[in-house]
């Protein structure tokens, strides 16, 4: 859906439902390339990870994030959700979760 | 000498020092200080134990920063290590020396772009020591010109002790026409958070759309309620300057990383929260300065690619106020964020200190130099409603503030709003919350609600209602997982179409993600300020944000201005009290007992009540009814020339048969002259008018009287006053002052005049 879909009578009329308020990948790609020209890199990297996120359900990114809490994963774990990240097309998300999985043995942050 | 000392050895009676006691009642000391501890971690800016600014890179990768080695880094180091630093220019920033690098942050002449370039390489170590070196004054000038968006803004607090939707929503109608482009609840209940979260969106969407909302609780119900559409941003994820608070708070960066994703995947607006004095809280400093250990959080923000930062005052604030340099410290805050080239939501969101002295000194530095939201929070709700803890600034400061933005020709982002407005969109609001909850079978509040809610201060002014209602809506939100397509179509079927259309285009808009970028607002048009649309072009006096001549007229125009004609309107209810007659142009008396009263040009004539409230009729009754007291006899003599009252006093003297007279102002002020003395030198002096009573004017009349017959007059005292006269008064006065030149008649002689009633 675009954005000009989103008209009050669509929400009346029940046209409108959760999966519509997630983004569109290539609007978060775009503002990465804003980001990445006003001088952010990082916020451009934050935009791009966003992007993987996008295409993926409410629950599974509530998943994630608990599963990087600390104390919450093992290493098996970690590189199982980084396995599955990857084959989902989310490769930056199964990047951090690679960085995380390697500082969080060294610091005692596994479960 | 024994003598002497023993004069003099301590009394212990002399030790009630009477000037001591009343400074110990003052509320500045019911605040805490602290003496400077760094095992505590209490020591603002420079602690013996931070660590020298180091930074290795080899083959591209960090393996020492600011004094540990990669197998060091503890999970903030790692992070801020691997996405933290832009390499490519770390090597030439950090070989700059600290007073180069301050002195380029302050240097206006030094593009902004060039500074966030550098700084980009700097450490967190290394940016804290640059901040450190500049003084207050400099770090303002450094916030004018680092902050990202050109147009400063506002952020409030909207929360009440019941969580009563209909008074959320109506307090969010308040704010948005006041100016804030944020609102930020919470709850008392974390179960009611949904409710407050539907009611606020509702509020904050009346009178003035585009208004960002925010639910600030536990950081995974706050996204759950975001990804629902029902708030439009999140700033209370939580960062910590030490592993251990870090891990305590039950998160890491990694795992800040994934939730600050997640809020840009739905097109959510996000900021972290720091802020100084947490780590110290939490008993887990690591013995380092307040500033170092908030530099971390802000390269970690950075590194986490959060758009922007709330920090400079934060829940930590009482414990760095306490220390010295603390108030500088949290100033340095919000300009290290500005520097990161980050979005800076300046703190002043809790109440720093009893004193209202001290508080307004932590939050006016801010204010004139401009942050992209001056507070992370202004309580526009009263102090006892704030569910966060309450604000430097609340309800009761509001007009405080407007004036202050007034005083200093600067933009705190608010304007006074005319009662009516807020009696029409507060009662719009809770009448939109009202028929959404009913309509969505939600919770029944009846019309008595409704208008007891429009003109509440705060929820002590509601009867605590049914306790059940609030969260018995909020079980039902999430029992429907109600959407904010569901609150759009509600608003539409309940007849809210502008407000059901505002939601809708917050909404479509957000899916753009414009919004998403650094330091985001919509205005009232729906159109994005921020870093890339309105970014800050300040590059020295005249250049950068200026007040539009709308946005100067609005700050100008509070609600208790006064033109000169409505100063002096009161004038006019007493005209004609009392009469005066021509007689003829003053001659020069010869009794010996006579004592002249001068009249001022408009006394009487145009000026009819003094500024103490006595009618001028009344105030010369007085002072005569004193002279005859003494045996001696008025006269009147209206000085037109003049409007001088020393000048007045000394013409009556000269034309007095005693040599003894009178001058007399419409305002009241009043004064005994004696014709051989200068102009200046008068006998006795009412020189502060307002002050004044009927008696004091008689004993005046009777002190001129005791002049006159060569007698010693017996002093008046007025007891003196802690009035702010001139604050007060001086306005009138100014006014009173133009009436009279208008009546004076230069060149024109004395007259004597005859009074009736």
């Amino acid at each position: 859906m675009k954005p000009d879909d989103f008209t009050v009578e669509a929400a009346v009329n029940g046209n409108l439902n959760l999966a519509d308020l997630r983004m569109d990948p290539a609007t978060l790609a775009h503002q990465a390339v804003v980001a990445e020209e006003g001088g952010n890199p990082q916020l451009a990297e934050n935009f791009l990870r966003a992007a993987e996120l996008a295409l993926v359900d409410d629950e599974d990114v509530m998943a994630l994030y608990e599963a990087l809490r600390p104390h919450r994963s093992t290493a098996e774990e970690l590189e199982a959700l980084r396995t599955s990240l990857e084959t989902r097309g989310a490769a930056r998300c199964a990047e951090l979760v690679r960085q995380a999985a390697a500082v969080y043995a060294r610091r005692g942050l596994l479960r | 000498m024994d003598d002497d000392s023993d004069r003099t050895a301590d009394r212990a009676a002399d030790l009630d020092q009477g000037r001591m006691r009343i400074l110990d009642a003052k509320p500045v000391n019911l605040d805490g200080f602290s003496a400077t501890n760094p095992d505590l971690g209490l020591v603002a800016m420079a602690s013996p134990f931070d660590p020298e600014p180091s930074l290795v890179i080899t083959d591209g990768v960090v393996v020492e920063l600011d004094g540990k080695s990669v197998d060091e880094f503890d999970v903030i180091d790692e992070f801020v290590a691997l996405y933290g630093l832009d390499l490519g220019v770390a090597e030439e920033a950090m070989a700059m020396d600290d007073q180069t690098l301050a002195r380029m942050t302050v240097d206006f002449t030094v593009p902004r772009a060039e500074v966030v370039r550098i700084v980009a390489g700097l450490t967190p170590a290394k940016l804290a020591r640059v901040v450190a070196m500049l003084s207050p004054v400099e770090m303002q000038m450094a916030m004018t010109r680092m902050r990202a968006r050109r147009t400063p803004s506002n952020q409030a607090h909207v929360t009440n002790q019941l969580d009563d939707p209909l008074l959320i929503a109506a307090d969010a109608a308040s704010a948005v026409a006041y100016g804030f482009r944020e609102v930020e609840t919470t709850v008392p209940v974390l179960g009611d958070a949904p409710s407050n979260a539907v009611a606020l969106l509702i509020g904050s969407q009346v009178g003035v759309p585009g208004a960002m909302a925010q639910c600030s609780i536990e950081e995974a119900l706050e996204l759950r309620l975001g990804l629902r559409g029902l708030t439009s941003y999140a700033e209370t994820i939580s960062l910590y300057g030490t592993e251990q608070v870090f891990v305590d708070g039950d998160d890491t960066p990694f795992s800040k990383a994934i939730l600050t994703s997640a809020y840009a995947s739905r097109g959510l607006k996000m900021r972290v929260t720091s802020g100084g004095g947490a780590e110290v809280l939490m008993g887990a400093a690591e013995k380092c300065s307040i500033l170092y250990l908030e530099s971390r959080c802000v390269s970690l923000a950075r590194a986490l690619g959060s758009q922007g930062v709330q920090n400079g005052g934060i829940d930590g604030v009482g414990v760095v106020a306490s220390v010295p340099d603390g108030m500088k410290e949290l100033l340095a805050e919000n300009l290290m964020v500005m520097l990161r080239d980050l979005e800076s939501c300046a703190g002043n969101d809790n109440l720093i200190s009893e004193s209202d002295v001290r508080r307004s000194a932590h939050t006016l530095p801010v204010l004139l130099a401009g942050a992209d939201f001056i507070f992370s929070g202004f309580g526009s709700i009263p102090r006892y409603d704030n569910a966060f803890a309450l604000s430097n600034f609340n309800s009761d400061d509001m007009d405080d503030f407007l004036v202050l933005q007034r005083d200093w020709g600067v933009d705190g982002g608010l304007r006074t709003v005319p009662v009516e407005h807020l009696a029409r969109v507060r009662r719009r609001a809770a009448t939109a919350v009202q028929a959404v909850y009913r309509d969505l079978g939600l919770a029944d509040f009846d019309d008595e609600r409704v208008d007891a809610v429009v003109v509440a201060n705060g929820s002590r002014d509601l009867s605590p209602g049914d306790p059940k209602a609030v969260a018995e809506a909020a079980t039902a939100i999430e029992a429907k997982q109600l959407t904010v397509f569901d609150v759009i179509a509600s608003l539409k079927r309940t007849g809210y179409d502008a407000e059901a259309e505002a939601i809708m285009a917050l909404t479509r808009e957000r899916l753009r993600g414009d919004q998403l970028q650094t330091s985001a607002i919509f205005d009232g048009d729906f159109r994005v300020l921020s870093k890339i649309t309105d970014p800050n072009d300040y590059r020295g006096p005249g250049t950068g944000y200026a007040l539009t001549a709308e946005r100067r007229a609005e700050i100008d125009a509070i609600r208790q201005e006064r033109t000169a004609d409505e100063l002096t309107a009161d004038q006019a209810e007493h005209a004609g009290h009392v009469t005066f007659t021509d007689v003829e142009t003053a001659r020069h008396g010869s009794d010996p007992r006579e004592v002249c009263i001068g009249l001022s040009p408009a006394f009487g004539r145009s000026v009819w009540l003094s500024l103490c409230g006595l009618t001028v009729g009344e105030v010369l009754r007085q002072i005569s009814a004193g002279l005859e007291e003494e045996g001696c006899v008025p006269r009147l003599v209206r000085i037109r020339s003049t409007i001088d009252v020393g000048m007045i006093g000394l013409t009556a003297a000269r034309l007095s048969g005693s040599g003894i007279g009178i001058g007399l102002q419409g305002k009241g002020t009043a004064l005994i002259h004696r014709r051989d003395l200068s102009p200046l030198a008068n006998l006795e002096l009412f020189s502060v008018a307002p002050l004044l009573t009927d008696r004091m004017y008689r004993e005046l009349g009777k002190n001129a009287g005791r002049h006159a017959k060569g007698m010693a007059p017996i002093p008046i005292f007025t007891g003196g006053t802690d009035e702010s006269i001139s604050a007060r008064y001086h306005a009138r006065a100014v006014a009173l002052v133009a009436l009279e030149r208008e009546a004076s008649e230069p060149g024109e002689p004395p007259m004597t005049v005859r009074v009736a009633r």
